[in-house]
């Protein structure tokens, strides 16, 4: 059994919430770098060098990346042989959500209820995903979310029958309609099998998965590369204004499903991809 | 086509501007966004006046980041736009001319645009830090219990915009 007082989780939370809207993960930099080589458009390479200028000025002048720097979404993987002292876990979580906004200029961006409407001034709660795990680590992934690209995201609940294609066909228009909304080029996260919940919650992981990796799986990574490559066809290029690079990866998970089901979860990022991830 | 243009519009102004132009704004435009357009939409319900004379004015879809000590504004890029195309009309009858954001606007906006003749610029999303850098002044004018969605007044000089929906209802979004 390993002691962790969970002060320890409320200051990496803040540590994370800070860092990640500042600057983004080197993947993410490195994806955007090679879209900027390969977009043909002349207005959508203008566009990229903007969101390149931008990334400079945000890391040199402390500026957060974006205005929406998102609601906070925290996915903790502890291990079965921790005990946590000192206090609430999830007290802690959103302590560290409250500091790291408050102290780091974020923008507040949570209401307190979802009709009513009012700030809770300091972007709490978080949505928190536990997961237990083997070993005496925890490791917490954060990854605020922006709701531009957020609101373009949705559920399928497809046939056995829909197959890949059907696959396909929903991720591509999930992105067609989400047009210059998401804030192209996007990062697409697609969860498939599993139930309602699950291929969303798979979605959701998979942007925080390192963007240019592919699938373990041999089908699914063709899948991924497919339907990138259908993506791109679609022309709606940097900030919607045409040009080829409409997405910069299609990272998808799957899990086990029923005989009746094809669930698929599609989760829209924008180019703001925020990660990251550390282990205590 | 490149233009550099001092606010307010004027039907002119607006006449002369395509689908497609790189403009440079420089001159007032007023932030506001869901919670405020929800408000100012009551404030017109319960014939009451609204915060500032819209006629001739730019509305810029926006809730920044908090300033730092010494910084005028924080992070400070568009919003989606669709999401006030359902107040956004009755705005546009009070003699709003231009607004900025990001993604498509609705058919009764654009119908709404052509009657009003104005004009829909988009700012680039997700380039906060850097569009903040034109942003010279700014201060709360109305509704500061909103946080983030008060309405401020600014003073942005070069603001870098693309027309994306014109006078005559030309949607670049909409392109072949
Ligand atoms: S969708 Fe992303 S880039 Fe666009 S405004 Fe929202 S957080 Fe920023």
């Amino acid at each position: 059994m390993r002691e962790i007082d969970v002060q320890t989780i409320s200051d990496a939370v803040r540590e994370l919430c800070i860092r990640i809207n500042y600057e983004l993960s080197g993947d993410m930099q490195e994806a955007l770098m090679k879209a900027a080589e390969t977009e043909t458009s002349e207005l959508g390479g203008k566009i990229l060098g903007i969101l390149e200028e931008n990334l400079k000025v945000a890391k040199e002048e402390q500026i957060p990346i974006c205005q929406d720097t998102g609601m906070a979404v925290v996915f903790l993987e502890i291990g079965q042989e921790v005990h946590f002292t000192g206090g609430d876990l999830e007290e802690a979580v959103n302590r560290g959500v409250a500091r790291g906004y408050t102290e780091g200029y974020l923008r507040k961006s949570v209401v307190r209820d979802p009709l009513d409407r009012v700030n809770t001034g300091d972007n709490t709660p978080a949505v928190i995903h536990y997961q237990i795990v083997q070993g005496d680590q925890v490791t917490i992934t954060l990854a605020p979310k922006g709701f531009g690209s957020e609101n373009m995201s949705r559920v399928c609940m497809l046939k056995p029958a829909d197959g890949e294609e059907g696959v396909l066909n929903a991720i591509v228009s999930a992105v067609k309609e989400a047009g210059p909304n998401a804030c192209p080029p996007v990062v697409v996260g697609v969860g498939i099998g599993g139930t309602f919940e699950k291929c969303a919650l798979l979605a959701k992981k998979a942007l925080t998965r390192p963007v240019g990796s592919t699938s373990g799986k041999p089908h699914i990574a063709e899948l991924e590369r497919k339907a990138l490559e259908r993506i791109n066809e679609l022309k709606i290029g940097p900030a919607g204004l045409g040009g080829r690079v409409t997405a910069l990866a299609v990272q998808i998970e799957t899990y086990p499903t029923h005989i009746a089901g094809l669930p698929v979860g599609i989760n829209i990022c924008c180019h703001v991809n925020r990660h990251i991830r550390t282990v205590i | 086509m490149e233009k550099h243009i001092t606010l307010p519009l004027t039907n002119e102004l607006v006449s002369s501007l395509q689908a497609g132009d790189m403009v440079y704004l420089t001159g007032i435009v007023y932030s506001a966004r869901d919670a405020a357009h929800k408000r100012m939409i009551e404030t017109l319900e319960k014939k009451e006046a609204l915060p500032f004379d819209l006629k001739g004015q730019t509305i810029y879809y926006l809730g920044p980041t908090p300033a730092r000590e010494g910084q005028v504004i924080g992070s400070a890029g568009p919003t989606t736009a669709s999401r006030m195309d359902k107040y956004t009309p009755a705005l546009l009858e009070l003699g709003l001319k231009g607004m900025i954001g990001k993604g498509k606007r609705s058919p009764q906006v654009i119908d709404s645009m052509k009657k009003n003749h104005a004009v829909y610029f988009a700012a680039v999303g997700g380039a906060g830090a850097l569009l903040s850098r034109q942003i010279r002044k700014s201060r709360v004018i109305a509704y500061e219990d909103l946080g983030t969605e008060a309405i401020r007044e600014m003073y942005v000089e070069e603001f870098p915009v693309i027309v994306v929906i014109d006078a005559q209802g030309t949607d670049l979004y909409q392109r072949p």
